[in-house]
């Protein structure tokens, strides 16, 4: 299974330990993160589903660099990463 | 907050609130809630004393936090929703909307009659009903065709930043826009008109200058004892109305502007009102380095260039829309810059005293 993390950055504002997912695309396995901490997506995603602007995702290390269309197929053993961008500040 | 009325003072800053209380040796400061978060509004619902803190966070959005209990000024504070647009149509009128549907930031919070309003940047009004557990989009606002001419004043979009409850009446309820002009509902917000006749906007091409849906109202207040008066400080001008907003008049300047962003009126005198003036459109700074604050106790037919205890040289503070307030003795009045100073006055704004010269940009006071 995919395994999602969210950087210290985001769970000092709302609780989420790293887990592994149900997933197969990268919305679904944000999706199943959020079912276990609901209060995470707002400060993901923006009002329309899209990735803040000011947050990052990376898969294995890779930034993913759409916003907004994130059906991204996922393998198993994929780690998605969400941090808090350096813009922003 | 505890504590004798009108003795204590919120106040929202890009680091975090403050609740500025009066002790024995004088104001004192604190330690901030959120410390190092923006705060973009402040509300205290009189009838649940629950207060409303709302965020705006660089990299995370808006959120909107509860005290249900502000009576020590660190109570305990837990998140609520905040305001969040639906789906962007993806078919019809709206659905190459230019304006983001997003909500970049609460800029305006105000509760009565049970219920929680707040207007956002970009210029959605959402209503709660609950407590802020739930809100929803005032679509019937939202969706007006007239929203595609309303401008950014300051920002990129269009924001609501004003909203006055008719105490004797839940179902009436005013907003003001920058730059979208003055509107009214008396029906909960089922339908609304825009009631800014009288307002000029001299920024305009002439043919547009007295278009009630393009007018940079800056911020809009209402007497709370007689409500069918309203105040306005806009981008060009001051102005009252006497009939609840039906028609504006422009006030005649006082000295030493009548340029400015915010303005406190009277809880019960409607001929009382004060302003923050500064040099102009082009020039957002105090004339001559000398900050004073400007008030009318008839009505806008003169005014007192009154301050002693403001800096008087050399001094640059901006006070921005929703940093002037005035306590409901009518007495004690806050004022906070986004140079981060915080002054007081409690006779009317005769004389101040300057708490702070080193908080954070401060974006909103409510005098408690």
């Amino acid at each position: 299974m995919p395994h999602v993390e969210f950087a210290p950055a985001l769970t000092r504002h709302v609780a989420c330990a790293p887990q592994d997912v149900d997933a197969h695309t990268l919305r679904e396995a944000l999706a199943r993160a959020f079912d276990a901490a609901p209060g995470m997506r707002n400060y993901v995603l923006d009002d329309q589903g899209c990735v803040r602007k000011h947050v990052a995702v990376f898969i294995n290390s890779r930034m993913v660099t759409d916003r907004t269309h994130l059906d991204v197929p996922l393998e198993r053993g994929d780690n998605v990463m969400v941090i808090q961008a350096l813009t922003g500040g | 907050m505890n504590g004798p009325a009108n003795s204590s003072i919120w106040v929202g800053t890009r680091k975090g609130l403050f609740a500025v209380r009066k002790g024995a040796s004088g104001w004192e400061v604190g330690m901030p809630s959120f410390p190092g978060e923006p705060v973009s509004q402040f509300v205290r619902d009189p009838q649940t004393g629950a207060c409303y803190a709302a965020l705006r966070l660089g990299h995370f959005g808006v959120k909107l936090w509860k005290s249900q209990d502000g009576s020590n000024g660190s109570g305990e504070w837990k998140q609520v929703a905040s305001p969040a647009f639906p789906a962007k149509p993806e078919e019809g009128e709206w659905k190459d909307d230019a304006t983001p549907w997003n909500v970049d930031m609460i800029w305006a919070l105000a509760a009565g009659h049970g219920t929680l309003w707040a207007g956002c940047l970009p210029a959605g009004l959402f209503k709660s009903d609950d407590g802020g557990e739930s809100w929803a989009l005032v679509e019937s606002l939202w969706l007006r065709p007239e929203r595609k001419e309303w401008m950014g004043g300051g920002y990129d979009h269009a924001g609501i930043h004003s909203i006055a409850i008719d105490p004797r009446d839940a179902n009436h309820v005013t907003i003001a826009i920058s730059c979208g002009g003055v509107w009214q509902t008396h029906d909960g917000g089922k339908t609304w008109a825009n009631t800014s006749k009288g307002m000029i906007a001299d920024f305009m091409p002439p043919e547009r200058k007295e278009d009630g849906n393009i007018q940079d109202v800056h911020c809009m207040k209402m007497c709370a004892a007689e409500s069918e008066v309203l105040w306005a400080q806009n981008h060009f001008g001051i102005y009252r109305s006497t009939d609840a907003g039906k028609q504006w008049n422009r006030i005649g300047s006082p000295q030493p502007t009548d340029f400015g962003f915010a303005v406190a009126v009277h809880p019960r005198d409607a001929r009382t009102a004060w302003f923050v003036p500064a040099h102009s459109d082009q020039r957002r700074i105090p004339v001559d380095g000398r900050m004073v604050i400007t008030r009318t106790r008839d009505g806008g037919d003169s005014f007192e260039t009154i301050g002693d205890g403001l800096p008087e040289r050399d001094a640059y503070h901006l006070v921005y829309r929703h940093a002037l307030d005035v306590g409901d003795d009518g007495d004690t009045l806050a004022m906070g810059s986004t140079t981060g100073g915080l002054w007081v006055s409690e006779d009317g704004g005769a004389e101040w005293t300057c708490v702070s010269r080193d908080l954070p940009p401060i974006a909103v006071v409510r005098v408690a």
